[in-house]
Formats: C-alpha cells, structure tokens, sequence
C-alpha cells in the first residue's frame, strides 16, 4: 500500500504551512468586507479548521481506495459530498459562535454559494495532489517489483547454469584427465570424450522437453563412468530398468540429483567400496526410479524430511505435480533409499 | 623431506606423485584414501609436509587438521569454488585449485621451501583452522579424538558445550568430550539457527531444552530433555526469550 504523504513531516510542514496562508488570506478577505477583525478571524479559523479536517479526510481515504474506472465521476461526488457537508456544518456552527454581530448571519447566508464555490474547489485540489501522489507511488512501488522479480530471475538462471555445470565435479574430472595424460594417455582421450558427451547432453536438455527413460539412463551412465574414473576402484553401479519401462519419460535431469547425491552420501560416509544401485520399475501409469546406497548408520547424520540436497527435487516434482508424496526416502540395514515416482501424463 | 598425500582419487594422488618427482629430496611416506588413514599416518610419520584435498570420505582436511596436536606444514589441493577458499587463502602455505599444472605446484613447493622458519608455518596452520570455521560450509558435527579413536558427534547428539580452560566440553547422551576450541569458535561454526550461547561459558541446542526455571537473582536454569542444568545468564535469558518467541 502506498505511503500517506502525511507520513513525511516535509508534507505535514508545507500543508500547515499553505493552510496558514489560505486562513489568512480568508480573515483579509472577510475584513475588506467589513466585519470586525475578531469576526474575521474566528470563521476564518472555524472554516478553514473544517476545510482541512475535510482535506486531510479525502486524502486519506484515497490512501485506501483509488477507482480504476470512472474515477471523475467518483472524485466529483466526493467533492460535492464534502462541500455540501463543510457548508451545512459551517451554516450551522459558525452563528452559534459568532454573536456579536447582528449583521453576521445574513451575510454569512449571502456568501454561501462563495464559501461552497472555494470549498468544491479546494477539496478536489487536495483529491488532484492525492491521487498524483498515489499513483506515482503506486509506479514507484511496481517498478521496484518488476526489478526485484528481474533480479530473481537472473539469479536463478545464474544458478541453474551453475547447477548444471556442476563445478566441483568438472575440475575434478579435469583434473583426473591431467593425471591420465601423464600415465594413460588413452584412457585421458576416452575420459575426455565422456566428459564432452556428457557436457553436451546436459547443456541440450531442456527444461520443457521431457526425455525418455532410456535417455535419461544413458546420460546417467556417463556420469557414473566418469565419476568411476575419479574414484577408482571404490565406487561400483548397478542400473536394473526393467525393458518395458525404456519409453517412459520423466522430467529432464530429475534423477542426475539423486544420484549424485548417492554417490556423495556413499561415498564421503563411507570408506569402503560403495555400489549405487538404480532400479527402474513402472507400475500403473508410474514411473519409480530408486536410487540406493550404503551408509554409516554410526556417524551419518539423521537427516530430517528427505534430507540435503533433495529440496530441489521435491519442488520440482511439486510445481509439476502438485504432489507432495512423489519421493521417498527410507534408511535401513545401512542402505539409504531414495524413491522417486513419475505420475505417466498421457 | 618427508611428506604425505591425503586424497580420496587415486588419479588426484597420482597427479601429485608425477609433479614430486620434480623434487627428488622430498620423500612420499604414505598416500591416504581419507583424513582417518591421514591422521594415522601423519602421527606416525612427522611429515614436514602434507597435500592435503578438502572433501574426503568420513572427515574432511579442515576436521583431520584440528585433531592434530602438531600439524605440519599443508597445500591444500582442491576442486572448491575460488570463494569458499579466500577464507582460508592468507594462511595455508598454498592451495591448489584442480586442475593445476607443473608449473603452479613448483611454486607452491617452491614456496614452503623458502619459508624456513618452522615455527612460523605451524603458526600458519593454526591460524587457518580459526579461520576456516567462517568458510560458508557451517559444520553439521564436531569430530573429536579420544586416544586414538575418532568419534564423531552428529550436530542432534550436542547436549550443550561447556567451556573449561584452554578447552571446550562437548556434552553427549554418550558423556561429555574434550575439544581444544573457544567459544566464540563455536559460535561461529555451529549452525546459529539451532545453538545458543547462554552464558559466557555455556551453549546450547535449543531442541535440547525442555524448561527454563529462575535460579538465583537475575539469573535462570535451563533443563535440558536428559535432566543437565545448564545455567543461563541474564543477557543469554533475553537472548533465548527473542529466539523462542517468548
């Protein structure tokens, strides 16, 4: 919501400040017609005090609520409404007050069109700066929001690219094929051409296109053949896709995530050999993938909900979906389990 | 020379291997799968120097690092993002950032050679442990050595730490364990969301406490899920009554 502009003292200064001027101008005003200054004064003050409690009331009220249609139309009626009330009001109050003189009332009567002319008009100056103040706040506030939203989205893009980069890995692997080229310059060659075949297929996907079962495996194993080169003999796969399940498709680099974070989980828990074991199955209309790997149910750290670095999944599948059950996760006999289902939309 | 290789690809290691021919005088003693097999070895050998890689199985190069009484001289050698490594930049001797080549690793040899003041290095070392806790990565544990076993504490089993001299009292369902760290190291490396320094000598996991009761003027208790009292100081009361809402 936009900011009152009485909320600044600047404003509050410069309204007390042309109030002033508009009583004293209406106190001369009425002296020149020749009523007695302590007259002039006093419905001057009196009118004027109204006039601004008025003002200060439409400004407000537009604070709250501004039409988007037949805004003249509202401002107007508004500005009668007002008027005419500061005027009965006035009419009212004022010969109450002002008793000395006898010849008060019936010129106070005769001015009566004047005093609701300059009232109409001064309540519709105050709705004019209200409603320019308003919505040069309201564009303020909408381009901060564009700009804010603009960011976001920048950053986003940032990190997925980075995501998909996977840093640590690639100057990992890099380095591995630096080591290789020194003793093994064929297996450097054949290491190059998986990390160039995997980086290429990563970069291709899509967020939109979803791939197909056996697509998705083949990306996965040449990650999994390239992260055995990194770590030796410690790290074994298993990949069990039941035939019948190689057409279904399933989001692009869903399961990428899950397993490395098998392959991070075994591998930095554990100090033996590890096997990542995926199994895909498909039951009626569904897809379930399973990602398993060992490890130490001594020093792991139980990991609440579905633990780090499968938020990302779970939103995904979400946003998707709108499916909050579509991964599991279980822990036992020192397997952690990660089961992931893909609802087949036909 | 003596030095020892602590990284858990053996390609990574054999890099390292290749580039130390370079230098004959400097003797491999052992290569380590991960920081547990380091540790060992480190306290058998007395290396002079150590390559040490940051993310390895079980505990980490950091962790390894802070179990040692005497850490040798460390180049680091890692794949980490070149932020994550600034923290800890003005103190290692060198790090190496995967890949690097013949000529970068030269230098950082080249570079602990000429820094002969021993003590200096080990200062060095020191000083970066202190630093490191303030890398992004915030622990989720704390690895503590009772002889020479490794335990290590996951971030749910910390009762509360209790600070005793040069040392910090890490409290377990399992007993308490000594870990020769400050306060403030703690404060800083242990996720804020989840402890609570109460008291100039007390911390806290705020999951742990079941009730606070008053104790004394100006002061309160806190009773932990175990039954342990855990005194709590005025500023650590109004402290604990922001973060519990109260």
């Amino acid at each position: 919501m936009a900011n009152s502009p009485f909320a600044l003292l600047r404003f509050r200064v410069y309204f007390l400040g042309g109030w002033l001027a508009w009583a004293l101008l209406h106190s001369a005003v009425l002296y020149w017609f020749n009523l007695s200054y302590e007259t002039a004064i006093l419905d001057s003050l009196m009118s004027n005090a109204l006039l601004g409690a008025a003002c200060w009331f439409i400004s407000s009220n537009l604070q709250y609520y501004r039409p988007g249609q037949a805004r003249l139309l509202y401002f107007g009626i508004w500005c009668l409404l007002l008027s005419g009330v500061w005027l009965l009001v006035l009419q009212w109050l004022l010969p109450l007050v002002i008793e000395t003189e006898p010849s008060y009332e019936q010129f106070l009567n005769k001015s009566l069109p004047v005093r609701f002319g300059i009232g109409f008009l001064t309540i519709g100056w105050m709705v004019m700066l209200s409603v320019l103040w308003y919505s040069q706040q309201d564009q303020k506030q909408s381009e901060q929001r564009q700009a804010d939203a603009e960011k976001l989205a920048r950053e986003a893009e940032l990190f997925k690219l980075h995501q998909q980069l996977q840093p640590h890995f690639l100057f990992n692997s890099l380095n591995s094929v630096n080591a290789l080229i020194g003793s093994r310059p064929q297996e450097a060659r054949r290491m190059v051409l998986q990390l160039s075949d995997f980086l290429r297929g990563t970069l291709k996907r899509e967020e939109h296109q979803w791939v197909s079962l056996n697509e998705e495996l083949e990306h996965l194993r040449l990650y999994l053949e390239i992260e055995k080169v990194r770590f030796g003999h410690r790290l074994s796969t298993e990949i069990d896709a039941e035939p019948e399940c190689g057409p279904l498709r399933l989001p692009p680099m869903l399961l990428q995530p899950l397993v490395e974070n098998a392959i991070k989980f075994g591998l930095y828990d554990t100090t033996d050999g590890v096997t990542i074991r995926i199994e895909a199955r498909c039951r009626a209309e569904m897809l379930e993938i399973s990602v398993q790997n060992p490890y130490d149910p001594q020093t792991a750290v139980p990991r609440q909900g579905t633990g780090f670095g499968l938020s990302g999944v779970q939103r995904r599948l979400y946003l998707l979906f709108a499916r909050t059950d579509l991964l599991q996760t279980h822990a036992d006999n020192a397997i952690y389990t990660t089961l992931v289902k893909i609802p087949q939309l036909l | 020379m003596k030095t020892i290789l602590i990284d858990d690809e053996p390609l990574a290691r054999s890099l390292v291997r290749e580039y130390l021919e370079a230098f004959p005088h400097i003797q491999i003693v052992e290569e380590c799968n991960d920081g547990f097999e380091g540790l060992k070895a480190v306290t058998q050998h007395q290396p002079d120097l150590i390559f040490l890689d940051v993310q390895m199985p079980k505990i980490n190069g950091f962790e390894m690092l802070e179990l040692l009484d005497q850490p040798p001289a460390v180049i680091f050698t890692t794949a980490f993002d070149e932020f994550a490594i600034k923290a800890f930049e003005a103190h290692a001797i060198d790090y190496l950032l995967k890949p690097f080549s013949q000529e970068r690793f030269n230098k950082a040899v080249e570079k602990w050679q000429q820094q002969k003041d021993q003590a200096e290095l080990i200062k060095n070392t020191q000083a970066l442990l202190q630093t490191a806790s303030t890398a992004p990565d915030r622990q989720d544990r704390i690895v503590v050595k009772i002889g020479t076993k490794i335990r290590i504490i996951p971030e749910p089993d910390i009762l509360f730490l209790e600070a005793d001299d040069d040392y910090i009292k890490v409290y377990t369902p399992d007993g308490a364990f000594l870990k020769s760290k400050t306060m403030s190291y703690f404060e800083n490396s242990l996720d804020p969301k989840k402890f609570i320094r109460v008291h100039r000598s007390y911390m806290l996991q705020i999951g742990q406490i079941t009730r606070i009761e008053p104790y004394e003027k100006d002061s309160h208790v806190a009773i932990l899920k175990n039954g342990a009292k855990v005194p709590v100081s005025r500023s650590g009361y109004a402290k604990l009554k922001q973060v519990l809402g109260l």
